[in-house]
Formats: structure tokens, sequence, C-alpha cells
């Protein structure tokens, strides 16, 4: 059972840094507009026109 | 005469020299649209940044007050073919995506310690039945406490906070037994945690936040949702008016700008903007959504109008007044005031629940204990056992039943074009039994329709429709309403407060009173018939007149007949005269009506129902239905009602129907069932699960297991509150 003095903090680890992106995501205000970046996607102005 | 337009309201100055304003724009349908308006904006001189956001349909833009103003990015915008309406954000709003977001990051909390917890409690439960070591078993016990205190104390303060605030006000809301709940399972955790007991119950208490906080973050976002789309309607409805400076120029700025004193320029066909008393200029003026009247009244210098009324044939120029002691506006404030403070605070159902519910928990948790010690317990033994009871019957269904429906059932409203202010508003729509509504602008629609003549040739009528297009009378609106061809005739020309002439096919037509058609009054007086206007139109030797009259909304009669056949009684209470609002009532089959109502009479009539017992729905648009609509139970507006009316309301349709009166009534109807059911099935819920935990039998597995069953269970059956009811089209 010793193995677990290394993998239980890997396990909070873990959830820490899923935590930790999903607080920046938020701040960030990339739920700001949801049906927005579902469109933005779409054009394809930054290739080049040829 | 030079016009300017002033937006300086709606600017906000982030930085020295920079500037930002919010717009909401319409017409934007995909993401073609975001780019044009985006690159047609930044590409202008001076503009630092131009977004839009495609779910709320709003566009942020900062610019340089060097380089650009305001209305030039507005013409803009139009310029690139889209409508674009300067928007002041709302507070509440901005409170709810701030709320928003801490109930977001408190679920994300939640969620992260939920999974981890979960992840510790299952190792244990499996272990408890295999080989794990009790030194093990009390570690993860121990790593559990370390993540489920702190989260529990961050995510959990939404509801500590509530709970504190109605123990304060010394009341119980569902937040005290869920505070309640969860404080007392950690506590008893950490305390058997300490004595090396087998079971904990971390999980339980940070799994109840999760659900709970799922919950009221939906609640949060479908108000949010139709918040920001009233916040777009009404920044695309917001009037405008013309102000004159004082060197007679002509400046353009919203009417919400407009202070007590300033002049301002009403043409015909405009809203008067604000209240006011007349200066110069003589005029007739629709007051039929002040006062519900539908006759036109004749006014001139020195006359006093108000906001929301329609100048119909000359120009007037105005001084904004504050509203004066003795006027009709502040008659209806001082009647707005008293039905406020008169509406007892209903109870709302979730509350009710709160109420019974509590104090039966808590007797239930301490007869319990005594119960054990009774039966020769330890003291231990009793106490954890009454805790394990309030921790199985900790609300997480019964906290969920009611929000859940709610979410749904509104974003059914939302669907079917109806608004709603806020959620209990479900709840007394479901009760209401009496509909009463108000004539102008309700039952009928909220302008003019041109009377359906059969006498008229079609030719005769597309040309004079057409010619219509050239003039803003508000006669000529509703017929040009009717043109196929909706390109104006060139070089029409209107001449103020008579009519508009163009030539046609090498003659002249003309368009506007008899008199300026050159036709006598008397062969109109033989038509004219109670509440129309008529407008005449000239061309080529032949003269046809139009009549103009209120129409009722398509459906109202149907939705009459099928209010009625859901048992409500059903009311017309109008300001209008007697004979205006008798044959609509006779047309819908309405037995009961009022004529000719002040609004303190119409208040009188609808405490006079609730005194019967009657719960009364108020369906009104008029300044004058304000306090009625305050004093009712509950109460809906037409998006077209007058801005007083609307905040008064506890919710707004949407379109030129009236089906989303019934509308609300059937889904608030079915949602109460629901509720109800829901309520249903928490206690049943209980009613098995609280006999294990009494006999002492819970595990925390037993725990996690029933509570996720019951939320989930409630939360499905909230969902078939989305199946369409069958309402008429």
């Amino acid at each position: 059972m010793n193995v677990l003095i290394y993998l239980v903090p890997l396990a909070l680890l873990l959830g820490l840094t899923g935590l930790a992106a999903f607080l920046w995501s938020l701040k960030s205000g990339q739920y700001d507009d949801l049906d927005g970046a579902a469109v933005r996607i779409l054009p394809d102005d930054d290739l080049p026109s040829s | 005469m030079a016009e300017t337009l002033d937006l300086s309201m709606f600017v906000e100055r982030r930085q020295p020299g920079a500037s930002h304003m919010t717009l909401a724009v319409e017409g934007v349908a995909c993401a073609g649209c975001i780019r044009k308006i985006e690159n047609g904006l930044t590409k202008l001189p001076g503009v630092i940044d131009a977004r839009l956001n495609f779910t709320q349909r709003r566009l942020a833009v900062d610019w340089r007050d060097a380089e650009i103003d305001a209305a030039r990015i507005v013409a803009a915008i139009e310029r690139i073919g889209y409508r674009a309406h300067p928007f002041a954000p709302e507070r509440v709003e901005a409170d709810d995506s701030a709320q928003a977001k801490r109930l977001l990051k408190c679920l994300a909390v939640a969620g992260f310690a939920a999974m981890n917890v979960m992840l510790l409690s299952i190792s244990v439960w499996a272990g408890n039945v295999s080989d794990m070591t009790a030194e093990t078993r009390d570690l993860f016990h121990w790593l559990s406490a370390l993540i489920a205190l702190p989260a529990a104390a961050y995510a959990g303060q939404p509801f500590f906070r509530s709970a504190l605030r109605a123990l304060r006000a010394r009341q119980l809301n569902m937040d005290v037994p869920i505070s309640l709940g969860v404080a007392l399972a950690l506590g008893l955790s950490v305390y058997e945690t300490a004595t090396h007991a087998v079971h904990a119950y971390f999980d339980s208490a940070i799994m109840l936040l999760f659900f709970l906080l799922c919950g009221r973050y939906l609640d949060l976002a479908m108000r949010r949702k139709t918040r920001q789309f009233a916040g777009n309607l009404a920044s695309i409805k917001a009037e405008f008016a013309h102000r004159l400076d004082g060197s007679g120029e002509l400046v353009r700025l919203p009417a919400a700008a407009l202070r007590a004193g300033d002049r301002v320029l009403v043409r015909p066909g405009e809203r008067v903007p604000a209240d006011g008393a007349v200066i110069s200029g003589t005029s007739a003026i629709d007051e039929s959504l002040v006062t519900g009247e539908t006759l036109h009244r004749a006014v001139s210098a020195g006359a006093t109008i108000y906001a929301g009324s329609i100048n119909i044939s000359g120009a007037l120029t105005l001084r904004v007044t504050a509203a004066g002691a003795g006027t009709l506006v502040d008659e209806v404030e001082r009647l707005l005031e008293r039905a406020i403070a008169a509406k007892s605070q209903t109870v709302r159902l979730a509350d009710r629940a709160a109420r019974l519910y509590a104090p039966v928990v808590h007797a239930t948790a301490a007869l319990t204990a005594i119960g054990w010690l009774v039966a020769g317990a330890s003291p231990h033994d009793a106490i954890v056992i009454a805790i394990a009871v309030l921790i199985i019957t900790c609300p997480c269904a019964l906290a969920l039943a009611i929000p859940a429906v709610q979410v749904v059932a509104a974003g059914a409203l939302f669907r079917g074009g109806v608004i709603l202010n806020g959620g209990d508003a479900i709840e007394r729509l479901a009760e209401a039994d009496t509909v009463v509504f108000d004539k102008t602008g309700t039952l009928t629609l909220p302008d003019p329709r041109l009377d359906e003549a059969a006498d008229i040739e079609p030719g005769v009528r597309e040309r004079a429709a057409r010619l219509a297009l050239s003039s803003r009378h508000p006669l000529a609106t509703a017929l040009a309403r009717t043109a196929c061809e909706r390109s104006p005739y060139p070089g029409a020309v209107e001449e103020p407060g008579q009519g508009v002439r163009a030539l046609v096919d090498g003659e002249e037509a003309r368009l506007g009173s008899a008199a300026f058609c050159g036709v006598g009054d008397a062969r109109l007086e033989a038509t004219r018939a109670g509440d129309a206007s008529f407008i005449t139109f000239a061309h080529a030797g032949k003269i046809a007149t139009f009549a103009v009259r209120q129409t009722l909304r398509l459906d109202a009669a149907a939705v009459v007949a099928a209010l009625k056949e859901r048992g409500l009684a059903l009311m017309v209470l109008s300001g209008d005269r007697p004979d205006a609002v008798a044959p609509v009532a006779q047309a819908l089959g309405i037995e009961t009506w009022q004529a000719g109502l002040t609004p303190a009479e119409k208040i009188a009539v609808i405490a006079r129902l609730k005194s019967q017992g009657r719960h009364v729905l108020m369906v009104g648009d008029g300044i004058n239905d304000a306090p009625a609509l305050a004093a009712a139970r509950v109460s809906l507006s037409p998006i077209t009602a007058a801005h007083v009316t609307q905040a008064h309301a506890d919710a707004v349709f949407l379109g030129e129907h009236l089906a989303p009166v019934l509308r609300a009534v059937v889904v608030a109807r079915q949602a109460r069932a629901l509720m109800r059911q829901n309520l249903a099935l928490a206690a049943i819920y209980n009613a098995l699960a609280v006999p294990l935990a009494i006999a002492g039998l819970v595990t925390p597995l037993i725990a996690a297991v029933a509570m996720s069953a019951s939320s989930l269970l409630v939360t499905l059956n909230a969902l078939r509150a989305r199946l369409r009811p069958g309402v008429v089209a």
C-alpha cells in the first residue's frame, strides 16, 4: 500500500490542475459568448486567398 | 433643419480620450455577419476594437474620441446593413452576471471536491468489505476531510448566507435545513474519523452541495437569458426625442436623457417622448396608450400631454415637465405606491414546504435520539443515528423540486414569447381563476388597422397604399402596411397635417383629409360610424375612402374561448367609452365588462374581486393600467405597453397574438402540477429513507445512492414541462 504515498497526491494534483484550468477559462471570459465561438470558427479569412 | 444625434448618455469613458459603448444589434444571424460588422468597424479610423457577442447579440466598441464619435459609429453599422441600438446596461444584469460567475466558481470547486472525495469513498466502501486496514481507512477519511472541509466552506457560501439572512429575519427557508444538514454531516464525519469509526459522510455533504449548486446555476442562467433578451428589446424599442436647443438646432437624443425644462419638437406620427406642456402648435393626439381612450384629443398651446401619446396631425413644441401634482401620471404613481404597499407578500410554495418540513425533520431527529436512549443505546450511538436522520432527510430533492420546474417552465414560456420577470410568477399564474383584460392595445392591436372594405378596387387600393408609404401619419401607416409594392412613389410630398401628394401615371394623386382631396365632408358624414377614422384618396377622378380602426388581435376570440373552456372567469375593464367597449366584449363573448374607468376605479374592481377570494390575472398595456397590474395577484402586459406598465407586470409577451396569455396560463398550471408531483416524490423518498435512518441502518453508501437517485428523479420529472402543451396557434 506504500504506492498510495505518491498516487494520492498525484490524483489530487491532477484534479486541482483541472479546477485551476476551469477557473482560468472562466476568468478569461471564455464562457461569455458560447454561441459566438461556435460560428466564429467558420469564416476562413486567415487562409491566403488564391 | 440640421439634426445631430446625441448618444452621450450611453458612452462610457474608460480612459482619457477613449470611449466605450455597448449596442444591441438587430439582424445578426451567422458567422458572416460577425465578420462584416467587426471588420467594417475596425477599418474605420479611430476605432480601437469592436467585438460582437453572438450569444447576446451585443456589440462592444472602443474608440478614440479625437477621431470618431458614437453617432458616426451607429451610422457606419447602418451602412454595413444592420441596425444598432445603443444600450444602457442595467444594474440588475451586471449583478446577475457577477452572481453567475460566483456560482460557477462554487460549482467548479464543489464538483472537483465531490469527484475526489467520491474516489476516496468508493475505495473505502470496497475496502470495508475486503482487506483494507483500519489505518488506510483513517488516512482516506482524513484526506476526504482535507478536501471536503475547505471546499464546503467555499462552495456552501450561497446557502449559508441565505440561511443566515432568513434566520436573522426570524424566518425559515429551504437553505436553513440545507446548511444545517451540511454542517452536521461534516462535523459528525470529522468526529467519527477522529474516533476511528468505519463510516464518514464527507461525500454526502459535498455531493449535496454540488447538486444544489447545479440547480441554482441553471435557475440563474435562465433568468439571465430572459433579462438579456428583455434588455435588447428595451433598447430596440427605446424612444428618441428631438430637442430644440437655444440656437434652434435640433438634437436627436434618447428620451431618457430629457430633463425638465427642455424644449422638444414632436412631429406628426411620432410618439410623445415625455410629459410636457404644449408651447406652440395645434394637433390631435391619440392617447390610447395613456388612458385607453380611442378618440383623438385636440390639443393646442397650454395643453398638458403625456409620454406615450401619439401625435397625429400637426407638429407640436412642448416643454418637458416633471410630473406635477394633480396630473394623471401623478395620480397613477400615487395609486401605484398604494397598490404595491397593499400587495401582501405571497408565500412561495418552496418556502411553505420548507416551513412545514424543517420542524418535522428536526423533531424526528430529536425523537430518534430520545428513542434510542430509552431503548438503552449509548449517548454516542443515539446522537450518531439522530444525525444520520438529518443527513438522509437533507432536502436535496426537496430543494431541487421547485427550481428545476421553474427553469424548465420559464424556458418553455420564453420560446412561446412570454418573458417572465421573476420565477415565482409561475406559481401565481397557475392560481389565477379570473382574467381581467384591458381593451385598447391588449384585446385590440396596439396600432389601428385598415378596415378591409369590399367596395374599393384593388388597383386603387394598391396605388393609395403605395402613396401612403411616403407619409408618417398613423392612418397612412395603417394603409401603407397593405401595399404590395414596397417602394414609395418618387417625388411624393407630404403636407403636414393635410396629406401627401405625388404624380402617379401623369396625374396628381392625393391622400389625406377629405378637404385635402377636394371632397366635401358631407359625403363622409354618411359613412362615419363607431370609432373608425377615415382617410381619403383621390386620383384621376376616382375617390376612395378608407376606414382605419382598432381591430381585435387575430386570435383574440379563440384565446378567449380557450380560457373560458379552462374554467377562467373573464372580464373587460377599459378606460375607453362604452360604445367602443361593448362591440369588442360582444364579439369575444365576454359578458362582464365596464367602460370609462379611471385607474382608481380599475383598482377598486380588482380589490372587490380579491375580497371575493378570486385570484386575478390582469392583462393590460396602458399607463392607466399600471396600478391595476400592480394590485392584481399576477399580471401580463404586451411588449408594446408603456414603460411604467411593463415594469409592474410579472411577465411581458411578444407579438401580435393573444395566444401567449393562454400559453402562460397553461404552462404555469402544468408547471404547478409538476411542482406538486416533485414535492410528493421528495416526500415518498423521505418516507422510505427515514425509517431506515431511524433504525440506524443508513451507511454512507445508502445515503449517497438515495440522495442522487431522488435528485435525478425530480429533475427528470421537471423536464416533462418541456413537452409542448396543446395551445391554440
